[in-house]
């Protein structure tokens, strides 16, 4: 085997002993040997590039080593600012249990891909079934597919797949005025090549509003979609009377969630939603500057309507049960531009690390978890609202890890202020903060009532 | 080779056998809320999932890893997917606890997070030629969809929208270029390819016109030729008023060589998880970042990093962005993997990965006695099986302990055998890929039918899992009630 010592200076060009390339393999006398059996001079005889369009600068990055690639990686982000994130609107951090590190990063795990071949891919099948199969059990409903990217996407694809199950052709997609603008922009994008428009329904303390609702359903809409907890942390209340409303218009209703709110919160099912969306990534993922892992289930009506990779059981040539993907005549792969969805790589190992958190939370750890995240946000919403000048939270719900507190001060003032002494909350309106708790910061809970007493004095 | 992957077998308590039993039939437990301080009509009745122990749990999916082929296992040579060999250390970089930041966290709090992706959208932007780069695209098929929605906002902004209904795609493209196509709401145009495996650039003339958005291509194309009529294509796509979009799957050929914005490409997709080599996780994650030229940098997503004048680095929204294509900014550990591999390879390194791998292919493909149409090609070449079914031959090549290369596309080839074996395979490694091809080439139909033989699954009976779907362990249980 070739040695690779691109940090020490040598005589002897490196192309000359072979790859320079640390992760290739060839020695020089291999290039020889291999050149000798193509019959070409030189590794640059082999690309066919015409000469107006040969790049021959370069990019002035200099090779590394290992240590000083990872020594310059930690120097760079460590100069983000130590603070302490009383963070959510849709990203949140609970603990993960190093047995996700251990098992997700065997190489078996992460270096493979997408089981074309099922037969030796067993394991890693096994393991997609068993996700769908719990996110089955967490909402109810019949089918869950292996992942989207994040919580926006999958809400794009469930208004494309609204679109394409509905009998008649409507236009509209009805949101909470208090949705993510974030997600909402992802889910326009994803509107707008199906012709849909997006449009808001007003809310009252963050939940629904049942008659603005009634006022904004008419023939046009396709979807009706509403969270539970809402970008507000509130816990909704009238989710089967939205529906009873959607449905009333032959419309779809897609409710967003998560799988530790699932755990606890009304059964998706047995409230009547069609879809259930939401970023499953709250397991199985630390803090990950927002990349995440898109749940999508739906009834089985619209199963063969259900965008992604889908992972069923078949039997072997020997009687054993097997795994396979299934149903692929939906996807782009096969049906090209009639796909349900352009959707191919996906976030499967995520799902993976997501699938292997809830085994090891269990029932039981899961239960308890998702009642902590009741019962932190409403201990939390209590010490702020201890603090003259702060009442919290500002609606009067029902909350699950994150609510909103009313501030005498303008909320920007307070959020700098909290920032300079190394808190981090949301500024959600002129006078509002929304503050994230979790099992991660519940410890910084003290600081952070101190450091708001400091603020708003 | 003599190949064993690793196998269990036990019965269940119904009686049916399995490799490993499911985390449900190993132990459950139902749980309802009483206790909850939330009142009785907002939790759910109960709750069923499975309640194992720790050790339980390590060992379920300890052997489910043993039970799925890798990577490190051997050639894993699928044609446009560059299954290459993934840097341990990446894993270390992404693991470096200052990165395990929250979206919303402002700038003054995230510049290094800031500062490493505005050092990639940099280095990306060099690499295909392009002048500006965003991140946020979080696979291939999502860069697509957002090159796409850039060019529709530029074609929106000139009035033109309503016009340009159309994406024009070579028949032998990638799925997800027809898939992204649709999804943006545009038709699709395809034409066929020329004798030569290329463009045929006189039926690309009949297929652009005043219609014509886009034009996405690959190049090399899917058969592994380099596109040599490109800047001709450039041209009359452009004269059309239309955009030329580079699908980046195989970028690994080209790497350090040729740049597509130099070939007249306006917009780019990267698929990083390919040639940067960040782990393929079985399906993903992968990243999409897309780059375009100056003209449509104003259309990006939202947000982008920039360097500010006193050299902080900032999010902005570019003046006519048309949006966002994920909730927050992409798949932050990814592109994390992808800046140390950049880092670690440097100049020489990259030049030296598209030299590696177009060396492989070729070499490979001299090794083996299968009829190879189409040439000279690049990272990859499609063999065509001859008179054996291509998925039949892969189950053949199963049984000799590598992953088969991607089968029965291009349909361009009869019987398609896609092959890239990336510059990560020693020679040794193609040696034994070669004997694997080989073996499988001898094999009767009869045999091949039998195969696979040393996998954890025997041959799968894929019409039955479709036409009864089974896609929970609840609809086991109800199959067996």
């Amino acid at each position: 085997m070739a040695t690779h010592h691109p940090e020490f200076e040598s005589d002897v060009q490196p192309r000359d002993q072979g790859a320079s390339s640390p992760f290739a393999p060839h020695t020089g006398a291999e290039v020889a040997a291999m050149l000798d059996a193509v019959g070409a001079e030189s590794v640059d005889d082999l690309f066919d590039i015409p000469e107006s369009v040969t790049f021959d600068g370069e990019f002035d990055v200099d090779a590394k080593t290992e240590f000083e690639v990872v020594s310059e990686i930690e120097d760079l982000l460590g100069q983000n600012a130590d603070a302490v994130e009383f963070l959510g609107r849709g990203h949140y951090s609970h603990y993960v249990p190093s047995v996700v590190d251990y098992l997700s990063l065997r190489s078996e795990f992460l270096t493979s891909y997408t089981q074309y071949q099922p037969e030796t891919s067993q394991g890693f099948l096994q393991a997609l079934f068993e996700f769908q199969s719990m996110l089955v059990d967490l909402t109810g409903l019949d089918v869950a597919n292996c992942s989207m990217y994040d919580a926006a996407t999958a809400l794009g694809e469930a208004a494309t797949l609204a679109a394409r199950v509905r009998e008649t052709n409507g236009e509209t997609v009805l949101v909470p005025d208090v949705l993510r603008e974030g997600k909402r922009s992802v889910l326009e994008n994803y509107a707008d090549g199906a012709g849909l428009t997006v449009e808001s329904y007003p809310t009252v303390d963050g939940n629904a509003d049942l008659d603005g609702l009634a006022d904004a359903a008419d023939e046009d809409v396709v979807m009706v979609y509403a969270e539970s907890p809402t970008s507000r942390g509130t816990i909704e209340e009238g989710l089967s009377a939205i529906a009873d409303l959607a449905h009333d218009h032959e419309a779809t209703f897609c409710l967003g969630s998560d799988p530790v709110a699932l755990a606890l919160l009304e059964e998706p099912a047995s409230v009547g939603a069609d879809v259930v969306v939401g970023d499953a990534s709250v397991l199985g993922l630390p803090a990950s500057h927002g990349m995440g892992l898109g749940l999508f289930a739906v009834k089985d009506d619209y199963l063969r309507q259900v965008p992604g990779r889908l992972v069923g059981t078949s039997e072997d040539a020997e009687g054993r049960r097997a795994y396979t993907l299934t149903l692929q005549t939906r996807e782009q792969h096969i049906r090209k531009e009639r796909a349900t969805s352009n959707i191919c790589t996906n976030q499967a190992w995520v799902a993976l690390r997501t699938a292997i958190h809830v085994a090891s939370l269990g029932a039981t750890g899961l239960a308890d978890l998702a009642n902590d995240c009741v019962d932190l946000a409403s201990e939390a919403a209590a010490r702020l609202d201890s603090v003259a000048g702060v009442t919290a939270p500002v609606h009067d719900r029902h909350h699950f890890r994150e609510f909103v507190a009313r501030t005498d001060e303008p909320a920007a003032e307070v959020v700098d202020g909290l920032a300079e002494r190394g808190y981090l909350v949301h500024e959600v309106g002129d006078h509002e903060i929304q503050v994230c708790v979790t099992d991660m910061n519940r410890g910084e809970l003290d600081g952070l009532v101190a450091a708001l007493r400091e603020v708003v004095a | 080779m003599n190949y064993r992957q690793a196998r269990w077998e036990r019965e269940t308590d119904d009686g049916e056998t399995v490799a490993e039993p499911l985390l449900s039939e190993k132990g459950t437990e139902t749980v309802t809320h009483e206790a909850s301080s939330l009142p009785d009509d907002l939790t759910r009745d109960e709750l069923t999932l499975p309640e194992l122990s720790e050790p339980e749990v390590a060992g379920h999916y300890t052997r489910l890893s043993q039970m799925t082929y890798s990577i490190e296992h051997g050639p894993y040579p699928l044609g446009s997917c560059t299954m290459k060999y993934n840097p341990k250390f990446t894993e270390d970089v992404a693991a470096i606890d200052d990165g395990a930041i929250h979206p919303d966290r402002p700038d003054e709090f995230a510049q290094g997070t800031l500062e490493l992706l505005y050092g990639l959208q940099a280095f990306l932007a060099d690499v295909g030629g392009m002048d500006e780069v965003t991140l946020q695209p979080p696979a291939g098929a999502a860069g697509e969809f957002t090159g796409l929605q850039v060019a529709k906002a530029y074609h929106r902004a000139n009035g033109e929208h309503e016009q340009r209904r159309e994406v024009v795609v070579p028949a032998s493209a990638h799925g997800t270029n027809f898939a992204t196509a649709a999804l943006a709401g545009y038709d699709v145009v395809e034409f066929p390819a020329g004798e030569d495996g290329r463009v045929n650039v006189e039926a690309l003339e009949d297929a652009v016109g005043d219609a014509t958005a886009a034009l996405m291509l690959t190049n090399p194309n899917t058969i592994g030729l380099f596109e040599r009529d490109i800047e001709e294509i450039a041209d009359l796509v452009h004269d059309a008023g239309g955009l030329l979009y580079y699908d980046g799957a195989n970028l690994n050929a080209l790497l350090g060589r040729a740049r597509p914005g130099d070939m007249g490409f306006d917009i780019m997709h990267y698929n990083v998880h390919k040639t940067f080599a960040s782990p393929h996780g079985g399906g993903g994650p992968g990243a999409g970042p897309i780059g375009v030229v100056d003209d449509l940098a104003a259309f990006l997503p939202d947000p982008h990093v920039r360097e500010t004048d006193d050299g902080e680095y900032e999010l902005y929204e570019p003046e006519n962005s048309f949006g966002k294509v994920h909730g927050f900014h992409g798949n932050w550990l990814v592109l994390l993997k992808t800046y140390a591999y950049i880092s670690r390879l440097g100049d020489s390194g990259l030049k030296d990965t598209s030299a590696m791998a177009v060396l492989n292919a070729n070499y490979l493909a001299s090794q083996l006695d299968l009829e190879i149409p189409y040439g000279p090609f690049h990272h990859e070449f499609v063999a065509s099986a001859g008179d054996t079914d291509a998925a039949e031959f892969a189950k053949g090549m199963l049984d000799e302990g590598v992953h088969p290369p991607t089968t029965k596309w291009p349909a361009i080839v009869d019987e398609a055998l896609m092959t890239e074996p990336t510059e990560a395979l020693s020679k040794d490694q193609l040696d034994l890929l070669a004997d694997a091809f080989a073996a499988a080439g001898q094999k009767s139909d009869e045999e091949l039918a039998a195969a696979p033989e040393t996998t954890a699954a025997a041959r799968i009976d894929q019409t039955s899992a479709a036409r009864n779907p089974r896609l929970s362990w609840r609809d086991l249980e109800v199959a067996d009630d």
